[in-house]
């Protein structure tokens, strides 16, 4: 019922400061600070198809936002659900793919329409120098995309977008303009490489040259990428994805081994990741039974 | 240094700062790491006989006052609850179980399994605000509430305390029930019944539209209700509702809670909350010429 519309749920810290995810510390507590992260209400100001799957919903909101970073979204009457943001500035846009009741409402909303907003909430990509491998599976290239527009551009980056099909690869013109050499891969091979975006991740890490991994899509997907990071020495930031209630850090609906993807996460350090013994095995449902993934 | 430890029915705890059911309660995983933050111990969220997913969301509104929230209830069924009690109790502090039932019969069946998972004590879930034919729907009525407990107290042998609504004529006379029907602790207060509107969309924000405030904002109800039960009772209290500094466990304390309970306050401050509040507390008695928590509980019942 209600899931992240995107391929994960991002976040980072608007007050400054990020550690890879390895700490909990947070900046001034909500209830101290203002309207960021208290609900408000906000017209829809454009909408545009990009995928035959995914819609993109422009909104302003000038709160200050890092790449990662997800909002809770409130579609009344219906739900609200956690959405990474793939526009972070003052014009910010959500990506859409319709999976349940709450992310086909949302779909279905046009321009003037209004939502209830709270955040940017969570701790999202921190940009580092040094050339950077990103690797997106599925929606995935909406968190990573705001982040990828951010990196330093003294290197030229490289960005796998890996999707099932051709007609669902999102944001390849907006990752090529960024500058970044792009990498398709397609599980049907439609287009690019035939199979997931890690066949192409593993390649070019053996070509080497990189300093740095960002990913963002499926959890088994994501572990992968962790693993190899930590073999070959680079590190690794991730988000994670977990069922979400209060995006606070309160109720614990979004715990993985006692982290808080809402508060802690959703980006996290591949180190950390790989220390979750939930991380890649099991999620938990809207009761908190656990699940194997 | 004044010592912080102190005693509730026979739960040891090494300060007065206890996790309040709800928050962080849902995993073991984070049960486990509010204990090695700091807090002396904790209460799970409530739990019941079935697997509950709680309500649709929004189910919490941030306000600059606290919060107000109608997360439903939700958890995972007693029978998969063992493998979180037995992730909570690897620190090794005292882990406090919370219940919840539609009947007698069935906070007795949930009590035993969770005795059973090794919880150092109970505690009765007789005040959640806002779920139809439990919580204050049973809570509110003295009769139930002496009915529940000592059946429950008839079925496990840890102390088993009595979590008790502050939406009532008299929270105290729910104290006395609770006494009567043999509970060993009373817990004061949950929630608020609470709501907010929002004026733009014109609706009420929870999908459940009510729910309990929580926070700063419910404090001085606490504070009451505490004084109120310390005069009622023989039993001890464990005070919550909006403590989010030594000078807040104090007050409770002087109103005659032996410890506190913190829930919303975490939110704020993650990992530091316990740690802080015990270095505020133990500053503040080292002022006012405390040795112990012993000493100031119940202390602002001039004569007693």
């Amino acid at each position: 019922m209600w899931r992240t519309a995107t391929g994960s749920i991002q976040a980072s810290r608007s007050d400054g400061g990020n550690d890879n995810g390895r700490g909990v510390a947070r900046g001034k507590g909500p209830l101290h600070a203002g309207n960021r992260t208290t609900l408000r209400v906000v017209r829809i100001t454009g909408k545009r198809r990009e995928t035959p799957l995914v819609t993109v919903l422009r909104y302003f909101d000038s709160s200050p936002a890092s790449p990662g970073q997800f909002v809770m979204v409130w579609v009344p009457g219906v739900d609200e659900i956690p959405m990474s943001l793939c526009h972070i500035g003052p014009l910010k846009g959500i990506a859409v793919h319709v999976k349940g009741e709450a992310t086909e409402a949302l779909a279905g909303l046009e321009p003037g329409d209004r939502v209830g907003i709270r955040g940017p909430l969570g701790r999202g990509f921190e940009p580092l120098p040094g050339r950077a491998l990103v690797i997106a599976g599925g929606t995935g290239i909406a968190a990573l995309s705001p982040l990828i527009e951010l990196l330093p551009k003294k290197r030229r980056h490289t960005v796998v977008i890996g999707a099932r099909t051709a007609s669902e690869l999102l944001f390849v013109k907006r990752v090529l303009s960024a500058g970044a050499e792009v990498v398709l891969t397609t599980e049907d091979g439609s287009v690019g490489m035939r199979g997931m975006a890690t066949d192409a991740a593993e390649e070019l890490l053996q070509r080497g040259g990189y300093a740095r991994i960002y990913t963002c899509g499926p959890e088994l997907m994501m572990r992968r990428v962790a693993e190899l990071g930590a073999q070959m020495g680079i590190p690794v930031q991730l988000s994670l994805e977990r069922y979400m209630k209060c995006g606070i850090g309160l109720c614990d609906a979004c715990a993985i081994s006692g982290l808080h993807v809402c508060t802690d996460g959703p980006v996290v350090s591949g180190w950390t990741a790989l220390t979750l013994s939930e991380f890649g095995k099991s999620r938990r449902d809207a009761s908190g039974r656990r699940e194997k993934l | 240094m004044p010592e912080l430890d102190v005693e509730v029915a026979g739960v040891e705890l090494e300060s007065p700062f206890v996790l309040a059911s709800g928050v962080w309660g849902e995993s073991g995983a984070s049960l486990a790491r509010a204990l090695r933050a700091g807090a002396a111990a904790v209460v799970t969220k409530s739990v019941c006989l079935e697997p509950r997913p709680g309500y649709p969301n929004p189910t919490v509104v941030e306000l600059p006052i606290g919060l107000v929230n109608a997360m439903g209830l939700p958890n995972p069924g007693v029978e998969a609850y063992g493998e979180e009690i037995a992730e909570a109790l690897k620190p090794g502090k005292p882990v406090i179980g919370s219940i919840f039932g539609r009947s007698p019969s069935e906070f007795c069946a949930v009590a035993k399994k969770m005795e059973g998972f090794g919880v150092h004590a109970l505690e009765l879930n007789l005040s959640c605000p806002h779920v139809r034919g439990a919580g204050a729907e049973l809570g509110r009525s003295p009769l139930l509430t002496e009915k529940i407990t000592r059946a429950v107290k008839g079925a496990v042998e840890v102390p088993v305390f009595v979590k008790l609504t502050p939406n009532t004529a008299s929270i105290a006379s729910l104290a006395k029930a609770a006494e009567r029907g043999g509970a060993d602790g009373v817990t004061a207060i949950n929630t608020i019944r609470a709501m907010v509107i929002n004026l733009e969309l014109s609706r009420p924000v929870l999908s459940n539209e009510f729910g309990g405030l929580s926070g700063p904002a419910i404090k001085p109800v606490g504070i009451r209700a505490v004084y109120e039960i310390f005069e009622a009772v023989r039993i001890p209290i464990f005070g919550v509702g909006g403590v989010s500094s030594g000078e807040d466990a104090a007050e409770y304390i002087m109103a005659g809670a032996r410890a506190v309970q913190v829930g919303t306050a975490v939110y704020k401050e993650r990992e530091q909350t316990f740690r802080q509040l015990r270095r505020h507390l133990s500053r503040l008695m080292t002022r006012l010429g405390y040795e112990s928590i012993e000493e100031m509980v119940g202390r602002a019942h001039g004569g007693r």
